[in-house]
């Protein structure tokens, strides 16, 4: 008897590679002079925002804790954010960005106590949707929703956040998440990617908190993979 | 031109957070749903990198790290694609990797099993993908190693691969098998993989016409990232 195979005439696609744990070693291979073994002349993603990015500088710094409350002492950060006026490093956005300004970055953990920490500006609020380039087109394109009913007008912009991907030993594919501030409370309480959390306490997981070191602002980030308080990640 | 956003992940051929067999994710997986989140700029815009940010020796893996001399092993090229799922390939996208030497031992302080470090060899790299989606690496098959899960578990030979994509929803880091290695079937980690075939591709295949006689091996190894949508019944002023 002849199967009919209810795909046959599917369109062709490829299936995406599947996701494999970064293991224990991932920092050799993603940011070995931060794990102390020099082999590259010119490190990748240890510095976000550049010399030259305008905004206030900022040092965020935090924890991975597992289910038993334990610190993750292997993880890998790698952090993608606007600039101050919530522009992304793109060629193709709408300015350009501050020279050197990359605004991507990587860190790890230190290997005794899970600790993290990295030096950056402090974001800009995110239009959800990209305004193009030129005058005439800007117009078109944000008064005209998209196939699926939005334009950028409908949108509330997205409160400034860190956006942040975590990997690590035990961690079968990559975390997504996001890192809000404290100190933006009415932004964050008209962000729409905050909103979409049906559970008001959780949204609470995303907010870093606020503090002064040496004069400088130092946001805390601590990320619960599980258990109470475990932070929200996204399927983005 | 405004970027489309990207099809959504099909979790079903990814593994889950939670695996028990593989005994570290108990621990660190998360146990509520994952939030879906329809791509906003955040997700699909991502970093990009050029040939400024890594040198032209970055992706031989033989000379990177030699100091007297060229590593012991297997000599082996890596080739292969960076395609997303439409099948177009992705262009200038960073693609880093890392291995254990021909013994199986990580240049890591924390790998402290008992195979050699080998001097001559470092066993990271990075390339970036040409017009055509192109990367090649050359380096030394790495070794089988063992690790602690159950008493007796080991590893099958692999690379550690890293790949960017255009948009930081695409960011991908997977694994490297090779064809034959009666290791992977048995691997709690290859296993957290539900889908036989996705564990299929993951596993590069022997290319006799990309090796280099009397030299090196080589092995073909394609990577899919995820596919960009195409934006229909726009009121377009521009092409794709
Ligand atoms: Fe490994």
């Amino acid at each position: 008897m002849k199967i009919v195979d209810a795909t046959a005439n599917a369109p062709q696609y490829l299936r995406e590679s599947s996701s494999q744990t970064a293991g224990p070693y991932v920092h050799i291979g993603l940011a070995p002079g931060a794990a102390g073994f020099k082999i590259f002349d010119q490190e990748l993603g240890w510095d976000i925002a550049g010399p030259n990015a305008k905004g206030e500088r900022i040092r965020v710094e935090g924890v991975v804790i597992d289910g038993t409350g334990s610190p993750v002492k292997d993880v890998l950060i790698e952090v993608w954010q606007a600039n101050a006026e919530g522009i992304y490093a793109r060629p193709d956005a709408p300015r350009p960005v501050e020279e050197g300004f990359r605004g991507w970055g990587r860190v790890i953990t230190d290997f005794a106590t899970g600790e993290w920490g990295f030096d950056t500006v402090k974001p800009g609020p995110v239009n959800p949707r990209r305004k193009m380039q030129s005058g005439v087109s800007d117009r078109v394109r944000d008064t005209h929703p998209d196939w699926l009913g939005r334009s950028d007008e409908s949108h509330a912009p997205m409160a400034p956040h860190l956006n942040l991907w975590i990997v690590a030993r035990g961690i079968n594919i990559g975390l997504n998440t996001r890192m809000y501030f404290e100190d933006e409370a009415e932004a964050n309480a008209d962000d729409p990617v905050l909103n979409l959390i049906e559970w008001e306490n959780r949204r609470a997981t995303l907010i870093a908190k606020r503090s002064e070191r040496d004069g400088k602002p130092v946001y805390r980030f601590e990320i619960r993979l599980q258990g109470e308080d475990e932070t929200v990640f996204f399927d983005v | 031109m405004i970027p489309a956003e990207y099809y959504q992940r099909d979790r079903r051929i990814h593994p889950a957070a939670l695996t028990p067999d593989y005994k570290t994710s108990v621990a660190r997986s998360p146990r509520f749903s994952l939030i879906s989140l329809q791509g906003s700029l955040s997700e699909i815009t991502g970093p990009t990198f050029g040939h400024g940010d890594i040198s032209p020796i970055d992706n031989d893996l033989i000379k990177n790290c030699a100091k007297d001399g060229d590593p012991v092993g297997e000599r082996i090229i890596v080739h292969g694609r960076v395609l997303d799922e439409n099948a177009r390939p992705v262009p200038n996208t960073l693609v880093e990797v890392w291995q254990a030497n021909a013994g199986g031992r990580y240049r890591h302080k924390k790998d402290t099993y008992l195979a050699p470090i080998d001097p001559n060899f470092g066993g990271c790299g990075r390339t970036l993908t040409d017009e055509d989606g192109h990367y090649f690496f050359r380096t030394v098959k790495p070794g089988a190693y063992p690790w602690r899960n159950w008493v007796n578990n080991w590893r099958p030979a692999h690379i550690h691969v890293s790949v960017f994509g255009a948009a930081f929803c695409q960011r991908l880091i997977t694994q490297l098998y090779f064809e034959g290695d009666p290791l992977i079937p048995i691997c709690p980690i290859v296993n957290t993989i539900p889908d036989a075939d996705a564990i299929d591709r993951l596993t590069a295949k022997l290319d006799m016409n990309a090796a280099v006689p009397l030299d090196c091996l080589a092995y073909r190894f394609d990577i899919v990232l995820r596919g960009r949508r195409s934006t229909m019944f726009e009121n377009r002023l521009e092409g794709n």
